[in-house]
């Protein structure tokens, strides 16, 4: 079978996604700190100081708890490659890439589901109070969070006609959308879902030294070496998943449509990482004007976003137009 | 005549200044004890020594302060914890230390021993006790589906050991039990044989934040029991150095705590404020925590050229900066939502507890060293003792920052008025027993001492406010769901190296 000169693009195209999105996470990170540093009158470390840290990690010997088991050992691998997976299927700079067909709003969620599950169970693989504090904790919020994502994924898809991410962003850059109040109520959940599921104030302080007080950190506590390396780039990918999530189905302007030329892609590379600027911006300002909510206020929080989702979707079915 | 005046009038003791000190038999001992357990006395403290045990008591109505020692020849008196818990871990301490047995203390587990150091009493030097070594039973917890989390000695952040044995019911709090005793350093064993300056110099290095209210305390202890006399300029130096000690300390916890509740945003501006006020501190007195800056007879030295200076722009900085953030605080309604009606300690158990600091004063119990039990300058200048009845993590929030309040107005004062003259004087090395209780930041610290013929320190004893503040805690979180307590700990703030010693 003859591979055509378009599937060899198209399927760069799709590598370069996915490269970039491994390269970008940490680097979005480094800008999340480092703002809230500058915020907060610090100097900080440098942008790169995620890649730093990573490459020690790698370096470094792995200690494991000696009752921990083969589960405990795979489990970081699992939680990257499903996290990297999610990440390479949102679409950044280019629409319809090779692999839209599966880019699917809810095959994201459920492999970030995935990952979450692997890692609740690695928590409590070990057996420690604050790998099964974070454990449930960390279930609790997401048992919200997950049908909050679930209906915010319904409203877009009432609007666009389609789960895909591809169709829904490409639906979303037409005029024909317009301004309309359930997607309004769709952005704010999303924002909320993305701020509890990537452990953000003020649902859970990335920053904290207070092992009581973590939820994800106390889940991932006993881990170190390569295996924390892997769950601290797939934190990341997560972070840039959620970031080119909201960006690119609300703000979807700029992106290289399918078969688009080499200048089209540049653009849409250049205008993705401005948008990610952006984002990082206000999330750290967002997370400087506020102080964490107390755990049991949580569920109320992500409640509202659910709220907010379902609100959403039923404007929809009352009103096409709103 | 009250009724403490009177047991210490039995026998008294020649030469124990300021205060009275009295030989009491069993019985007037266990007296005692009954009138704590009334609250009609307040335990300032209760230490031990080969062959007696001391305690130092207040009673409120009457305004007086007395020692009551019982010899204990066979090394057992009668527990006052058994009639009165504040006593327990001090009893558990003197036992531990000094192999002092109280009959009927219903705790009798080391305390401070961890069966690690040889017991470290006055000039004796025995094997660690094999009870301390065996391991050590936390209390037992029955219930329905109870699980516990232990947390320490060795924490994620850089911060002092103790360790925190949390029973949950899910996330609520059923019981936290504490243990502490890893940094026991053995102060007071050192200070035995000593003179006086490195004495005051050790107790400097109790606790590295309160280092000033400690040495200030030793040194007042010394003074007291040589019977010598400041000259005031020294005093207004003294007080100088402790408001600073108080601004910085008070300005580093507000930020903490709310740092605690993930708002660094306070942090970031109050510890750029603490900075400032331990810069004004070195270019004043030559050493940022001011440590060796009291000595026996008044001051290391006299301030530096430019130093007092420093001090008034420090408070001019602090006015111009300080409301600015306390807005920032009350304002912030994610901070408040987690500050108030968290921690809840009743004004009860903080008068039975007899607490000292932000602690009591935020549950309604306004007792203040430089107020009610004063010392110079303060006896001239006054001082203003806020105080606020919620007994929560942002009452302990608001006392902070009224005292901060508080001592700039102080700060003011003591530079403008400040006396000529020498600032410090020879002190002659005699024998005598002398106490002192200084207003530390975190409250009254007291110090006893008993010097030898030569000058020479004979027992010396140091209690931490932080003795009667952490059992408060322990009370605190109940209730409270887990993930409050750094926040609740952090509120209070206790030593874990001034108590363990």
């Amino acid at each position: 079978m003859a591979v055509s000169a378009e599937t060899v693009v198209d399927l760069m195209v799709q590598g370069v996604q996915m490269a970039l999105v491994l390269v970008l996470a940490p680097l979005l990170t480094g800008v999340v700190r480092k703002v809230k540093a500058r915020l907060l009158r610090r100097r900080g470390p440098s942008v790169l100081q995620p890649y730093r840290d990573l490459a020690r990690l790698l370096r470094k010997e792995v200690v494991l708890a000696e009752n921990a088991s083969w589960l405990f050992r795979v489990i970081p691998y699992i939680v990257f490659a499903a996290t990297w997976v999610a990440a390479a299927l949102v679409p950044t700079f280019a629409r319809g890439l090779v692999f839209s067909w599966a880019a699917d709003l809810l095959v994201i969620i459920a492999l970030l589901g995935t990952a979450r599950f692997f890692l609740a169970l690695a928590g409590m693989d070990i057996g420690t109070s604050f790998g099964g504090i974070g454990a449930s904790r960390e279930v609790m919020i997401a048992s919200v969070a997950e049908p909050a994502m679930i209906l915010v994924v319904f409203t877009l898809a009432l609007v666009a006609g389609s789960t895909q991410l591809s169709t829904v962003a490409a639906h979303m850059a037409t005029a024909d959308v317009g301004l309309r109040v359930s997607l309004g109520l769709a952005l704010v959940a999303l924002i909320m879902v993305a701020l509890a599921e990537n452990a953000r104030i003020p649902v859970d302080n990335p920053a904290t030294h207070l092992e009581l007080t973590m939820v994800h950190e106390a889940m991932v506590l006993e881990y170190s070496g390569r295996h924390l390396a892997m769950i601290e780039l797939a934190a990341a990918l997560k972070l840039l998943l959620y970031a080119s999530l909201v960006v690119g189905v609300f703000l979807p302007w700029g992106m290289a449509s399918p078969g688009a030329g080499l200048a089209a892609h540049l653009v849409g590379g250049a205008t993705y990482v401005v948008k990610l600027a952006v984002a990082a911006f206000a999330l750290a300002l967002f997370e400087t004007s506020i102080a964490k909510m107390r755990v049991f206020r949580v569920p109320d929080f992500i409640g509202a976003a659910l709220m907010l989702g379902l609100l959403g979707t039923l404007l929809l079915f009352v009103s096409r137009s709103l | 005549m009250s009724r403490l005046l009177a047991l210490a009038a039995e026998t008294p003791a020649r030469g124990h200044r300021p205060w009275p000190r009295g030989e009491v038999d069993a019985a007037g001992w266990t007296a005692a004890g009954e009138a704590l357990a009334a609250g009609s006395f307040e335990l300032l403290g209760l230490w031990g020594e080969r062959d007696a045990v001391h305690m130092a008591l207040r009673e409120p109505q009457a305004d007086v302060i007395a020692v009551l020692t019982l010899a204990c020849p066979h090394g057992e008196h009668p527990s006052i914890g058994r009639m009165h818990p504040p006593a327990i871990r001090l009893e558990r301490a003197a036992q531990d230390l000094h192999g002092l047995r109280a009959v009927g203390l219903p705790d009798r587990r080391p305390w401070l021993d961890h069966g690690r150091w040889r017991r470290d009493s006055v000039g004796e030097a025995e094997e660690a006790s094999s009870e301390a070594a065996a391991g050590y039973p936390f209390l037992p917890v029955e219930g329905e589906s109870l699980h516990q989390i232990p947390v320490g000695p060795v924490h994620a952040g850089i911060i002092e050991p103790g360790h925190f044995r949390f029973t949950a019911q899910g996330e609520t709090v059923v019981r936290l039990e504490q243990r502490l005793g890893y940094v026991h350093k053995g102060v007071e064993a050192l200070m035995v044989g000593a003179d006086a300056a490195r004495m005051v110099a050790l107790a400097g290095r109790i606790s590295g934040d309160a280092t000033v209210a400690h040495a200030l305390a030793a040194a007042r202890a010394v003074e007291a029991a040589s019977a010598a006399e400041v000259p005031a300029r020294g005093h207004w130096l003294r007080a100088l150095m402790a408001e600073i000690e108080r601004v910085a300390n008070h300005l580093g916890d507000i930020g903490a705590i709310c740092n605690d509740a993930a708002f660094a945003l306070m942090q970031a501006h109050c510890s750029a404020l603490r900075e400032q006020a331990l810069r004004a501190a070195h270019s004043a007195f030559g050493h940022r925590m001011m440590r060796d800056c009291v000595v026996v007879g008044g001051v290391a030295a006299e301030p530096a050229s430019g130093g007092l200076d420093a001090v008034r722009a420090l408070v001019a900085l602090v006015r111009a900066r300080f409301p600015a953030l306390v807005e920032l605080y009350d304002e912030t309604a994610s901070l408040q939502d987690r500050t108030v009606g968290t921690g809840v300690v009743g004004e009860a158990l903080v008068r039975q507890f007899a607490a000292g600091g932000f602690v009591g004063r935020a549950s309604g119990r306004g007792f203040d060293a430089r107020r009610d039990s004063p010392y110079p300058p303060y006896d001239a200048l006054g001082v203003e003792v806020p105080i606020r009845a919620e007994g929560d993590v942002d009452a302990r929030v608001w006392i902070r920052i009224r005292e901060v309040e508080a001592s700039l107005a102080l700060l003011d004062r003591l530079i403008d008025e400040l006396p000529g003259g020498p600032s410090r004087v020879a002190v002659p090395a005699r024998g005598g027993e002398g106490m002192a209780l200084v207003e530390s930041f975190r409250g009254d610290v007291l110090a006893w001492v008993r010097l030898g013929a030569g000058g020479r320190v004979e027992r010396c004893h140091l209690r931490d406010p932080s003795w009667f503040q952490w059992p408060l805690l322990e009370a605190a979180i109940e209730g409270n769901i887990v993930a409050d307590f750094p926040l609740c700990n952090k509120s209070f703030n206790c030593s874990y190296s001034g108590h363990d010693l």
